[in-house]
C-alpha cells in the first residue's frame, strides 16, 4: 500500500504541475488547428518554442514581463503568417510536412552556436536557465512564502488513513469521474447551463476528493509551486472560455465547414483561405502561451520542445478527444499522469529485486513512451474519437 | 446498406492481436538485449557530480588514434588522453564552468593540424577549443577535425567543395534508396510514413546483430537485412495497413497511427539496444585518397549498392508488369482496380520492397557513419520528406533526384553558413520550393475541383 | 433592379417562350437580356482539349439547360466559370463575366459571393455538422464569422436569429425541417441534393448553377426537385444546370445548350434540340430507349408508391442504426 500511495503521489504530483497545465494549454491550441479546423499542424512543439524564446531573451534584455509576453506572442504570429502562405492553399500534407520541417529549424536555430550574437540571446543547445528570466513572474506572487499542503484535512485524519478509506475514496472518484464524462458526452441529458455547472461541480468535487487522498504540499512561490500551478491552470481557464466561444460562434461554425468540405466552403462564398489562416494563428497564439508557462518553471530548452512535444500533444488531443471543450484537458491530464503511473508502476514492479526484475532505471522511462506509441495506435485505430467525442460522428469518414 | 460500412469484429480482435506482436518489433531485437554489454561509452554523467567532454578525434568515419588529447581546466590545470583505436577520448569532470580542449600538434598525422572551428565564439588560445559553461549530469561533444597543413584558403575551397559534394552524393544516394520507398508508399496508398525512418534504424540496428554480435559475414547479413526488413514491411501490411485500408479509416488517422508507430519503435529500440552508439563493423575501414578526396572503402561500396539497387528499383518500375502496375496503381487506384490489377498484391509488394530497401539504406548508413544509434532514423526523417516532397510527392524518380539535391545541401552548405545550420537549411529549401512549384520538381500539377 | 420586373413577367410560359423565340437556335447565340457571358474558355489537361467554347450567353430569368454526354466537358465547364479551375487560356483572350462584373481573375468564393452560387455533382455535405448548421453556413455576410467581432454575441446575436428564421424556412420548403439535428452525413443522397440546394438558396443568389442535381436521386425526389426548380425561376431567379440525361430536363428547361467533346455543338428550345441532327448524331442515338426520364414513369400512382418505398426504407436504415448504437455502447 505505501508502494501504491507513492506511485499515486507521484501522479497527483504531476497532476498539479504547471508544465501539465502549460501542455493542455498547447493542445487547447492544437484543437483549434486539428480538431475543429482539420489543418494538420505537426509543428505545435515551434509555436511553443517561439513563445518561449521571445518571452525568456525579452526579459533577459531587462524588458518588463508584459511586453515580453507580447514580443512571444508576435514572433508566434509572424511564424503563423509565414507558415500559412505557402501551405494554407495545398493540399493537407504539404501543411504537415512544412509545419513539422519548420518546427525543426525552428529548433536548429536555437540550438546553434554559429552566430555569436544569435548564441548570446538563445545560450544555444543549452538554453536559457529559468532563474534567468522567472522573478518577474514569481515576483508577481502574492501567495507569500512557505508551504501549503492541498488538503491539510485528509485521509490520514479519518480512522488514521485506514485502507478502506482510500478504497471507497478511489471508488467515489471513479464515480464521480464516470458521471462527468458521461455529462460531457451527453448521455445524461441535460440543459446547457445546468450541464456546465453539473459539469463544474463534478470537476471541483473530483479534484476536491482526489486531494484529500492523495495530499500535495508544495511550495507557495517557489518553482513548481502553488502560485506556478494556479496561474497556469487559470490560463487553462481562460483559454477554455475564449474557445466556448470561439467554436460557438458563427466563425467556429466556418471552422468545421473547412475542416469538412474546403470546395463547399468556397462554393458559399467563404474565404476559406483567410479562415484557415486564422485558425492558424489563433491555435499558434495558445501554443505559444503553453510554451511560455512550460518554461515558467524550468528553462527554455531547445531540444525539450522538439517534435516528440508535439505528438504528445497529438495523443492527449486525441486521447481526450479532437474538436471537444475538454478534450485537451482531460487528455493532458491523462496523458501525463498516466505516463508517471506506468513509469511509477515500472520501477517498483517490473524494475526491483523485491518484485520482478526485468529492466533497469532507464528502462522504465522508454518502456513508458513506447506503451504512449502504441496507445496512440491503438486509440486511432479503435476510438477515433477519444473519451469525449461524439461517436456518431465516426460514421461519416472524411 | 449501413452494414458495409460497419468494421469487421474479427478483424479488429486479430488486428489488435497482431499489433501487440508488432510492437515487439521486436522479436529480432531481442537478442541484442542478451549481448555483451560493450563499453562504448566511456564516460557517464551523472546528475550534479560530473559532466563529460568526450568526442572522436577526426570524424567518426575516419577517427585518428594515437593523439594526445588535451583538457585545460576552469583552474588552469590540464589533463591528458591518447585517443585509441576508434579515436574516442573522453574526460570526466566534476566541477561546472569553461574549459578548453586541444590537441599536443605533434601527435597528429604528419602534414595535418587541428581544424579551427567555424564558429568563432568557440575559437580558444593556441587553436584550442572552447567548450563554455559546463554544468554537471550533462555532456559535452567538441569537434576535433583535421585538416592538411598549409591549408590555404584559395585552394582549399575548391577542394573542400569537392569532397563535400562527394559526401553529398554519397548521403543523397543513402537517402534515395529509403525515399524511393517512401514515395511509392505515399504514391500508392496516399499515406505519409513516419515510421519510415525508424525502418531505417532498424536495418541499421538488425545489421549490428547479426553481424556484430552473431558474427555473420557482412554480405550475408546485408542479405539478411534485407530480407528480414522486408519481412516486417510485409507483416505490417499484412497486419495493420491493409485492415485500416479495408475499414476506410481516414489517411489523416493513418498518418498519426504511423506517428504511434514510430514513437513505439524508437523507444523500442532505445529499450533493447540502449542509448549509445552500435557499429555493425568494428574494424576501421580502408582510406583511398583521389587528388583533394578522401573516402573509405565502404563509402565506395555503399554508393555502388546504393546505385545499383535504385537501378534495379527504376528498371522494374519502367520495365517489368508489376513495375507498371505499380505505376498504374499510383496514378489512379480506381482504374488500375478496374482493369484488372489486384491493387492490395501491389500495395503489398511495395510495402515489402520499400522496407526492404530502407532496412539496407540503414545498413549501409551505419556502415558508412560508423554506427547505429536509436535516434539515428529520427534525425533523417525529414530529409526523407523534404527529398520526397521536393521531388514530388509519390513520384519514385523524383524522389531520388529529391534525395540527391537534399543530400547536397546537407553536405555543401556548411561552407557558406556554420555547420549546423546544414539541416535547417535543406528544410528551408524544402519550403522554398514549396512556395513556387507546390507539386515537386516531377511532380504534376493536380486538378482542382 | 430589372430582375425583378423581368421575373414577374416570366412565371408564365407563354412569356418565356415569347421572349426566346426572337433567340436564334443556333451556338452563341445572343440573348435579350443575358445575365452570364463567356468568351474564349479554353482548358487542356495533359494535351486533351476538354473544354473549348468560343461564346456563350445565359439568359436571366429562365432556365437553362446544359446537356451532353458523359465526358463533354460540362462540369470542368461549370469548374472554369465558378473559379474552381482555371482556364489554359486565361490571359489570353479567356473573359467570362456575371451580371456586368468581369470574373476572369476571381475566386471561387468571390464568384459565389457575386451571386452566382453552384452546387457539386458529387453532393458536399458537410458530413459531420448538423443540417442545420450546414444552412447556416449559407448566408453571406455574417457579422458573427468575422473574428475580430465573434467573441461578442451582441455583434452578430440578431442576425443569427434573422439567418436562423430564414433557414428554418427554407428547410420546411424543401421538407427537410425535421432532419435540422441531424447530421448532413447521414442524410440520404437525394436529401444531400435537397440540402444543397437550399444551402446555395441561403446567400440569396441572382442564378443558381446546378451540376447533375438529379443524379443518384431516386424518381420520387426527383419529381420533387425538378419543382423546386422551376419554383426557383418563377420566383425570379436564373438557374442553369447541367444533366446528361435529356427526357429529364426536356419539360422545365426554356432553353437547352448542348455540349460534346469541350464544344458547345447546339442551342434552343428543348423540342428544336432534340430534332437538330446534329445533336442525336452526336448525343441521343446512343441510349434513346433507356429513358429514366419518361413522363409515364411520373404518374401520380407510382410517385405515391415510390415515396412510400422511401420512407419505409429511411425508417429501416433508422432502425438500423440505433441497434448499432445500442450495440456499440
Amino acid at each position: 500500500m505505501d508502494d501504491i500511495q507513492a506511485i499515486l503521489r507521484n501522479m497527483m504530483q504531476v497532476a498539479v504541475d504547471p508544465t501539465t497545465a502549460a501542455v493542455a494549454i498547447a493542445v487547447i491550441g492544437l484543437n483549434i488547428h486539428f480538431g475543429y479546423t482539420g489543418l494538420l499542424n505537426i509543428g505545435q512543439s515551434a509555436f511553443m518554442l517561439l513563445g518561449a524564446y521571445g518571452m525568456a531573451i525579452s526579459i533577459t534584455q531587462g524588458w518588463p514581463l508584459v511586453v515580453a509576453v507580447i514580443v512571444g506572442l508576435a514572433i508566434a504570429f509572424v511564424f503563423a503568417l509565414v507558415l500559412g502562405v505557402p501551405t494554407l492553399k495545398l493540399r493537407g500534407d504539404y501543411l504537415a510536412i512544412v509545419t513539422i520541417s519548420a518546427a525543426e529549424i525552428v529548433r536548429y536555430v536555437g540550438r546553434s552556436v554559429g552566430y555569436e550574437r544569435l548564441f548570446n540571446l538563445t545560450g544555444g543547445a543549452q538554453g536559457i536557465a529559468g532563474s534567468k528570466y522567472r522573478s518577474p513572474f514569481s515576483n508577481l506572487s502574492f501567495f507569500g512564502s512557505g508551504n501549503t499542503t492541498l488538503l491539510e484535512f485528509n485521509y490520514t485524519d479519518v480512522a488514521n488513513g485506514a485502507t478502506w478509506v482510500r478504497l471507497v475514496g478511489w471508488v467515489l472518484v471513479v464515480g464521480l469521474i464516470w458521471t462527468a464524462i458521461r455529462i460531457a458526452r451527453g448521455k445524461i441529458a441535460l440543459e446547457s447551463v445546468t450541464r456546465t455547472v453539473a459539469l463544474v461541480v463534478l470537476i471541483l468535487l473530483t479534484a476536491l476528493l482526489t486531494f484529500f487522498l492523495v495530499p500535495v504540499n508544495q511550495q507557495d512561490t517557489g518553482v513548481d509551486g502553488w502560485w506556478f500551478t494556479v496561474v497556469t491552470w487559470v490560463l487553462v481557464g481562460i483559454s477554455l472560455l475564449i474557445v466556448v466561444g470561439l467554436t460557438r460562434s458563427p466563425w467556429g461554425r466556418a471552422l468545421k465547414g473547412v475542416r469538412e468540405d474546403e470546395d463547399a466552403m468556397r462554393s458559399l462564398g467563404k474565404n476559406v483561405f483567410a479562415i484557415k489562416m486564422q485558425a492558424l494563428v489563433i491555435g499558434g497564439l495558445f501554443g505559444a502561451i503553453g510554451g511560455m508557462m512550460y518554461v515558467l518553471p524550468g528553462s527554455v530548452q531547445p531540444d525539450a520542445m522538439g517534435r516528440n512535444i508535439t505528438f504528445f500533444c497529438y495523443t492527449a488531443l486525441l486521447l481526450g478527444g479532437a474538436a471537444t471543450i475538454w478534450g485537451p484537458v482531460l487528455g493532458s491530464l491523462i496523458f501525463f499522469v498516466g505516463r508517471i503511473g506506468i513509469i511509477g508502476i515500472a520501477n517498483t514492479y517490473l524494475s526491483s529485486d523485491k518484485y520482478i526484475n526485468i529492466m533497469n532505471g532507464q528502462q522504465t522511462s522508454q518502456f513508458a513512451f513506447i506503451l504512449v506509441g502504441v496507445a496512440l495506435m491503438l486509440l486511432v485505430i479503435f476510438r477515433p474519437q477519444g473519451i469525449l467525442g461524439d461517436k456518431r460522428e465516426l460514421r461519416f469518414n472524411v | 446498406m449501413s452494414r458495409t460500412s460497419l468494421p469487421e469484429r474479427g478483424g479488429i480482435a486479430r488486428t489488435a492481436a497482431y499489433l501487440g506482436l508488432l510492437m515487439l518489433v521486436a522479436p529480432l531485437l531481442l537478442f541484442f538485449s542478451g549481448g555483451p554489454a560493450e563499453a562504448l561509452t566511456l564516460c557517464v554523467p551523472k546528475a550534479d557530480e560530473t559532466a563529460c567532454i568526450a568526442g572522436t578525434m577526426g570524424s567518426r568515419a575516419e577517427p585518428i588514434s594515437g593523439v594526445d588529447v588535451i583538457l585545460t581546466k576552469p583552474d588552469g590545470t590540464t589533463e591528458t588522453q591518447t585517443t585509441a583505436e576508434d579515436g574516442r577520448f573522453a574526460f570526466e569532470v566534476t566541477e561546472a564552468g569553461d574549459y578548453l580542449v586541444g590537441v599536443d600538434p605533434d601527435t597528429l598525422p604528419k602534414g595535418s593540424e587541428l581544424r579551427p572551428p567555424s564558429e568563432a565564439s568557440l575559437r580558444g588560445p593556441d587553436g584550442s577549443i572552447k567548450v563554455d559553461n559546463v554544468q554537471l549530469g550533462k555532456s559535452y561533444g567538441p569537434t576535433l577535425a583535421v585538416r592538411a597543413k598549409g591549408f590555404s584558403t584559395s585552394t582549399s575551397k575548391w577542394d573542400e567543395f569537392l569532397q563535400s559534394s562527394v559526401n553529398g552524393i554519397r548521403l543523397g544516394l543513402l537517402l534515395a534508396l529509403a525515399s524511393v520507398g517512401l514515395s511509392l508508399i505515399y504514391g500508392t496508398t496516399g499515406l505519409s510514413n513516419f515510421a519510415h525512418a525508424e525502418q531505417v534504424t532498424l536495418g541499421g540496428m538488425v545489421g549490428y546483430g547479426l553481424v556484430n554480435l552473431l558474427g555473420w559475414n557482412l554480405w550475408i547479413g546485408g542479405l539478411g537485412v534485407m530480407i528480414i526488413c522486408g519481412f516486417t514491411g510485409w507483416f505490417q501490411d499484412r497486419v495493420l495497413w491493409q485492415p485500416l485500408r479495408r475499414r476506410g479509416l481516414g489517411l489523416t488517422q493513418m498518418m498519426i497511427v504511423t506517428i504511434g508507430l514510430s514513437l513505439a519503435m524508437q523507444y523500442s529500440f532505445q529499450f533493447f539496444a540502449g542509448a549509445d552508439t552500435k557499429r555493425v563493423v568494428v574494424e576501421q575501414a580502408t582510406v583511398r585518397t583521389f587528388g583533394p578526396i578522401t573516402i573509405t572503402d565502404r563509402s565506395l561500396a555503399a554508393m555502388a549498392i546504393s546505385a545499383v539497387f535504385l537501378a534495379l528499383v527504376g528498371f522494374a518500375l519502367l520495365r517489368t508488369r508489376v513495375g507498371r502496375a505499380t505505376r498504374a496503381v499510383s496514378d489512379n487506384p480506381a482504374l488500375a482496380q478496374a482493369s484488372g490489377i489486384d491493387t492490395d498484391k501491389v500495395i503489398r509488394l511495395v510495402w515489402t520492397v520499400a522496407m526492404a530497401l530502407a532496412g539496407l539504406s540503414g545498413l549501409l548508413y551505419a556502415l558508412v557513419v560508423n554506427g547505429i544509434k536509436w535516434d539515428t532514423g529520427l534525425q533523417i526523417l525529414l530529409l526523407l520528406f523534404a527529398a520526397v516532397t521536393l521531388g514530388g510527392l509519390g513520384t519514385a524518380f523524383g524522389a531520388l533526384v529529391g534525395a540527391l539535391i537534399i543530400g547536397l545541401v546537407v553536405e555543401l552548405s556548411p561552407l557558406v553558413i556554420p555547420g549546423d545550420f546544414k539541416y535547417a537549411a535543406a528544410l528551408l529549401i524544402l519550403i522554398l520550393l514549396l512556395l513556387v512549384r507546390p507539386q515537386g520538381l516531377l511532380g504534376r500539377a493536380q486538378r482542382v475541383g | 433592379m430589372s430582375e425583378t420586373t423581368t421575373a414577374r413577367g416570366l412565371a408564365d410560359p407563354a412569356a418565356r417562350r415569347e421572349l426566346m423565340s426572337s433567340v436564334a437556335a443556333e451556338p452563341g447565340s445572343p440573348k435579350p437580356d443575358s445575365i452570364l457571358k463567356v468568351d474564349n474558355i479554353v482548358r487542356n489537361f495533359g494535351g486533351i482539349i476538354a473544354v473549348d467554347v468560343d461564346h456563350l450567353e445565359v439568359q436571366r430569368g429562365i432556365i437553362t439547360a446544359l446537356i451532353g454526354p458523359n465526358g463533354a466537358g460540362k462540369t470542368t465547364f461549370f469548374n472554369l466559370i465558378t473559379g474552381f479551375d482555371r482556364p489554359t487560356s486565361a490571359g489570353s483572350g479567356a473573359h467570362w463575366s456575371f451580371d456586368g462584373a468581369t470574373l476572369d481573375r476571381t475566386s471561387a468564393s468571390r464568384v459565389a459571393k457575386s451571386g452566382m452560387v453552384r452546387t457539386f455533382q458529387l453532393t458536399k455535405a458537410l458530413s459531420r455538422m448538423t443540417v442545420m448548421a450546414n444552412m447556416m453556413l449559407g448566408a453571406q455576410n455574417q457579422a458573427g464569422e468575422n473574428l475580430a467581432k465573434c467573441l461578442f454575441k451582441p455583434f452578430w446575436g440578431a442576425q443569427e436569429k434573422e439567418v436562423e428564421a430564414k433557414a428554418i424556412e427554407l428547410l420546411e420548403r424543401f421538407k427537410l425541417l425535421e432532419k435540422r439535428d441531424d447530421y448532413a452525413g447521414s442524410l440520404s443522397g437525394g436529401q444531400r441534393k435537397l440540402l444543397e440546394m437550399a444551402r446555395a438558396l441561403m446567400s440569396d443568389p441572382k442564378m443558381i448553377m446546378l451540376d447533375e442535381p438529379m443524379a443518384g436521386v431516386n424518381p420520387a425526389l426527383t419529381q420533387s426537385l425538378l419543382g423546386h426548380i422551376q419554383s426557383l425561376r418563377d420566383e425570379g431567379m436564373t438557374v442553369l444546370f447541367v444533366e446528361h440525361d435529356m427526357h429529364v430536363v426536356r419539360h422545365i428547361s426554356d432553353w437547352v445548350v448542348v455540349m460534346a467533346e469541350g464544344r458547345i455543338v447546339a442551342e434552343g428550345p428543348a423540342d428544336t434540340v432534340m430534332s437538330n441532327q446534329a445533336v442525336i448524331d452526336a448525343y441521343l442515338g446512343a441510349h434513346h430507349d433507356t429513358d429514366l426520364g419518361d413522363d409515364a414513369l411520373l404518374t401520380d400512382a407510382t410517385l405515391e408508391q415510390l415515396e412510400k418505398e422511401v420512407a419505409e426504407e429511411d425508417a429501416q436504415r433508422e432502425e438500423e442504426r440505433e441497434a448499432e448504437e445500442e450495440s456499440r455502447s
